[in-house]
């Protein structure tokens, strides 16, 4: 057994306090009862039970969780199909054109694959709303799931897929009855990955929404460029609580079903 | 070892598929940028010209190419604006790229030096925080860092300082914004090649007697520079376009490129502009992005 | 030394009206620039037990996976009853291979497994299931069917992955190093149950080892082969006792070779390291041409004082080195012109008190047949 050293503890301690402490802040004070930060009026959940009846936010949230589904659903079955020409087909043709459309955008300043998108919608004459901008998050998630599935379809043994097919089973039967369901806990984390991507983003979201497809980031943005406001400190520690449970939900399920092997495939 | 075999219909579609997807949504619409960018602003809709109309014929076509113009990019040149915030943004995120590297190595080489057991909880911890939204991180360091803010608060009240100092609106708040938005990206690739370093490496170079000072400089930090690249690229390049960290923390005064295009385009409506200082920020991150993706594609196929 | 008692006399490949089983013509394979195949022709027949030998990348695995459909050849052909497999995927070949690393389902347990490739017939579940039952009582593992394979022991997957391929009653069953991942001891064990489960079934098995002792114990005919090439196909003791070169005489067992020219009568080799040697048979090289004289180290003997002048050939040495095997020593010594000979002793009387020292002279003598005469 390794002994941590106390600068080596040190350094987590600061690390990990360092990442949490402004959103554990921002949590309390979601529930000052004062409307100014500098005063703590005691504990309260006005801004919760404000938020109930404050529509425009509702609807923000709506729009977005549906706009979530609908790209991370067409990320994941998009960025699958591609880890599996890129981690199973070989060298084919426009291979290397290929990985790099996959790559790319995963550094590509936000600002520029927004603004390139709208112009494109625009050339195309799209109405902009609720569609373009789920065509603009699927674009941008599905290069994620297929990094994540690349690297879980690399690292398995593909004498299991010759097996399969060694016993009678066609490539199709063997990708749903081999390889799907060895890779499906990355495929699982890439599709959470593409819902909290989508339900995130406000750039992207912002060049390629069109009238009645405000999402939530795009609301809550318009509201606090101004300035601090207690109703958005209660938006935002709702959306941390359901993240955060979420994932904490999802690793202790794949902990439970999947054991050692899920444990394998996070990335 | 790759089979090669002839494809049936659905395996072509495997590859087509998602090919076609990219090709339209990815590579057509910088194409398009790039045209834009060589196009006049105008009061229209769309708010430019010339607009490609195929109905036009060859006639329309040799009329389009004419009217394409580098008028924008002279501009971009000439004005201190652009010149200014492209400074701003590669000065910003090679700082913070900086930053980054030494406040994550340490926690990267601690985290990589914990048993086992720890390692995979430290590092959910570590990335949990980028699994909520940048909008909420960033809005939380505005409450911190309001004037009246918690920080003031705790800074006065130990008596560090008399006034209140300012932070919103300050590169200061933008570092700040950043290196807190960013760690996760900079902890993850060191701890993976760092978790890979074999100890006994460490433990032959001590035992020719080198001490741990020199071991850290002469066996570890070669050892993990691939790390350091990938941390380094990763952080750096989004850095530099980033948005919403500089619009909500830094001030108007002196934008990023990130806001400036921004600004151009629903602002000023002058797409063209926006086109061509996004034109020139590709330029300006091609190389790096080049590098990344050669890298990234390697590690993720030698895997 | 043949290998099943039972099939005394089996040997179809002696038969020049016997049809084989399995029939590769002139079948190559390059990736790149490298020769993983080069140009081979080969007969399997029915019932046999097959093994191909050699040293690790001497191409004997992708000829497996071409036999498997898993690697497509550049050019040759391979038939199995008298027809063409090139156009036929491995999911559709009645051939099942035995992977090297057994590339068990993990997700599914050790009947799921076994059944995988009945399903893919779309057999009736009970039928499936009472194979399946059979299979694994067969090989013994009748109370692990609920199991996955990480619950496993070595031998047991062994035994999965055996139980996998063989309950679809291929015309051909393909192992890829079965037992590289198996202790030396349950390795043993593991080969006679393997020959055993083959002449039960009445199986065609080709076998891929890079482990001679494996190869000689199991196969009926072994094939050696080298950079691609097959090097000779005969049955083991052929394989050991007549090596058709010196490359293979020395790939299979130890051997020590002295190189001279062959004497006029054929039945003598002149001017090799040990002097004049006799052999017994006559070598259909021409005299004057260089051969070499292959001896296996057992069947030299040591002694202390020079044997009286008779047929043997017989040659003075000292000892160098002694290595001490438990069941035989090996004994490294120098004869006169300064070249290195092994000699194998038997330690039949425990460690005799007579047994030569390191520094002692002695003499090496073996009879004439002991020898053999190779012409490459």
């Amino acid at each position: 057994m390794r002994k941590v050293s106390a600068v080596n503890l040190a350094a987590i301690a600061v690390g990990i306090a360092f990442l949490y402490l402004p959103i554990v802040i921002l949590v309390i004070y979601s529930f000052n009862a004062s409307r100014l930060v500098a005063v703590w009026g005691g504990w309260s959940t006005r801004w919760y039970g404000e938020l109930m009846s404050d529509v425009p936010i509702l609807d923000a949230a709506f729009i977005s969780i549906r706009l979530a589904l609908v790209s991370a659903s067409a990320a994941t079955i998009l960025g699958t199909l591609a880890a599996l020409a890129l981690a199973r087909f070989g060298r084919f043709r426009g291979r290397l054109l290929f990985a790099a459309m996959i790559y790319a955008p995963l550094v590509m300043p936000e600002v520029i694959t927004g603004l390139s998108l709208l112009l494109l919608f625009v050339a195309v004459a799209a109405d902009r709303g609720f569609w373009t901008v789920a065509i603009a998050h699927t674009t941008m998630a599905m290069c994620f799931v297929t990094v994540i599935v690349q690297s879980r379809l690399v690292g398995f043994d593909i004498s299991l897929e010759e097996a399969a097919m060694d016993l009678g089973a066609t490539p199709l039967a063997t990708f749903f009855a081999v390889t799907l369901p060895l890779i499906l806990p990355a495929v699982a984390a890439a599709w959470m990955l593409a819902f909290a991507l989508s339900l995130d983003d406000l750039v992207i979201a912002s060049f390629t929404t069109g009238p009645g497809a405000t999402t939530l980031p795009i609301r809550i943005y318009s509201e606090v460029r101004l300035g601090v406001k207690p109703e958005m400190n209660a938006v935002c520690s709702i959306m941390v609580g359901v993240v955060g449970v979420a994932v904490i939900a999802a690793s202790l399920l794949a902990k439970l079903s999947g054991g050692e092997r899920a444990a394998r495939a996070q990335p | 070892m790759r089979r090669n075999q002839p494809r049936s219909l659905w395996q072509s579609l495997v590859v087509r598929i998602p090919y076609a997807w990219l090709a339209a949504l990815f590579v057509l619409p910088f194409l398009i940028v790039l045209k834009i960018s060589l196009s006049q602003s105008a009061i229209a809709r769309p708010p430019y010209t010339p607009v490609f109309d195929l109905a036009a014929g060859w006639h329309g076509i040799r009329a389009f190419f004419a009217a394409l113009s580098f008028d924008n990019y002279v501009l971009i040149g000439s004005d201190p604006i652009y010149v200014l915030s492209y400074l701003k943004s590669v000065e910003i995120a090679a700082f913070s790229t900086l930053i980054l590297l030494l406040v994550g190595y340490p926690i990267a080489y601690a985290i990589a030096r914990t048993p086992r057991r720890w390692q995979a909880v430290l590092i959910v911890l570590t990335v949990l925080p980028f699994w909520t939204s940048l909008l909420i991180r960033i809005y939380a360091w505005m409450n911190i860092l309001q004037r009246d803010g918690p920080l003031n608060q705790l800074l006065v009240a130990l008596s560090i300082v008399k006034e209140p100092p300012v932070w919103l609106s300050t590169n200061t708040a933008i570092f700040i914004g950043v290196v807190y938005s960013y760690l996760p990206f900079m902890v993850l690739p060191l701890y993976a090649t760092l978790e890979k370093l074999d100890e006994s490496l460490l433990e032959a170079a001590a035992d020719l007697g080198c001490p741990r000072w020199k071991i850290f400089w002469q066996v570890t930090l070669p050892l993990s520079s691939s790390g350091v690249i990938a941390g380094a690229l990763l952080c750096f390049i989004p850095i530099v376009g980033e948005f919403v960290i500089p619009d909500l923390l830094g001030g108007s005064r002196s934008p990023m490129i990130g806001q400036t295009i921004w600004m151009e385009f629903f602002g000023n409506k002058d797409w063209p502009a926006a086109a061509a200082v996004a034109v020139v920020l590709v330029c300006l991150l091609v190389a790096p992005i080049l590098v990344y993706q050669h890298r990234a594609m390697r590690a993720v196929e030698r895997d | 030394m043949q290998s099943a008692g039972s099939k005394r006399g089996f040997a179809p490949w002696a038969d020049p009206g016997a049809w084989p089983l399995l029939r590769v013509e002139g079948l190559s394979k390059r990736f790149g620039g490298f020769t993983a195949v080069n140009h081979l022709s080969l007969d399997v027949y029915e019932g046999e037990f097959f093994a191909l030998l050699g040293p690790s990348g001497c191409g004997k695995t992708t000829l497996l996976r071409m036999i498997a459909g898993f690697e497509r050849p550049n050019t040759g052909r391979i038939m199995l009853d008298g027809v063409d497999l090139s156009p036929v995927p491995p999911y559709r070949r009645p051939v099942n291979m035995m992977f090297q690393s057994y590339a068990l389902f993990p997700h599914l347990n050790v009947e799921a497994n076994v059944a995988f490739g009945l399903r893919q017939e779309g057999l009736a579940k009970l039928e499936i299931a009472r194979r399946v039952a059979d299979m694994l009582a067969l090989v013994k593992l009748d109370s692990f069917g609920r199991r996955k394979p990480h619950e496993l022991s070595g031998g047991q997957r062994q035994r999965v992955a055996l139980a996998r391929s063989l309950v679809k009653r291929p015309r051909l069953l393909l192992l890829d190093e079965p037992m590289a991942a198996l202790d030396k001891k349950l390795r043993g064990e593991t080969r006679f149950e393997l020959m055993e489960l083959q002449r039960r079934l009445g199986l065609t098995f080709v076998i891929v080892t890079h482990d001679q002792s494996e190869a000689m114990t199991v196969a009926d005919r072994i094939a050696v082969m080298d950079q691609g090439r097959l090097m000779q196909v005969a049955p083991p003791a052929e394989i050991y006792e007549q090596p058709n070169s010196c490359w293979v005489a020395d790939f299979v067992g130890d051997v020590n070779l002295f190189e001279g020219r062959l004497g006029d009568d054929g039945l003598s080799v002149e001017g090799t390291a040990a002097g004049t040697l006799r052999v017994a048979a006559k070598s259909p090289a021409e005299p004057g041409q260089v051969v070499w004289v292959a001896v296996r180290p057992e069947k030299l003997r040591i002694a202390r004082e020079q044997p009286s002048a008779g047929l043997d050939n017989s040659v003075a040495a000292t000892v160098l080195d002694i290595g001490y095997l438990g069941d035989s020593s090996l004994y490294k010594l120098r004869i006169r012109d300064g070249s290195q000979v092994k000699a194998a002793v038997a330690n039949i009387g425990g460690r005799a008190a007579a047994a030569p020292a390191v520094d002692q002279q002695v003499w090496l003598s073996w009879p004439p047949e002991a020898a053999i005469v190779l012409t490459r």
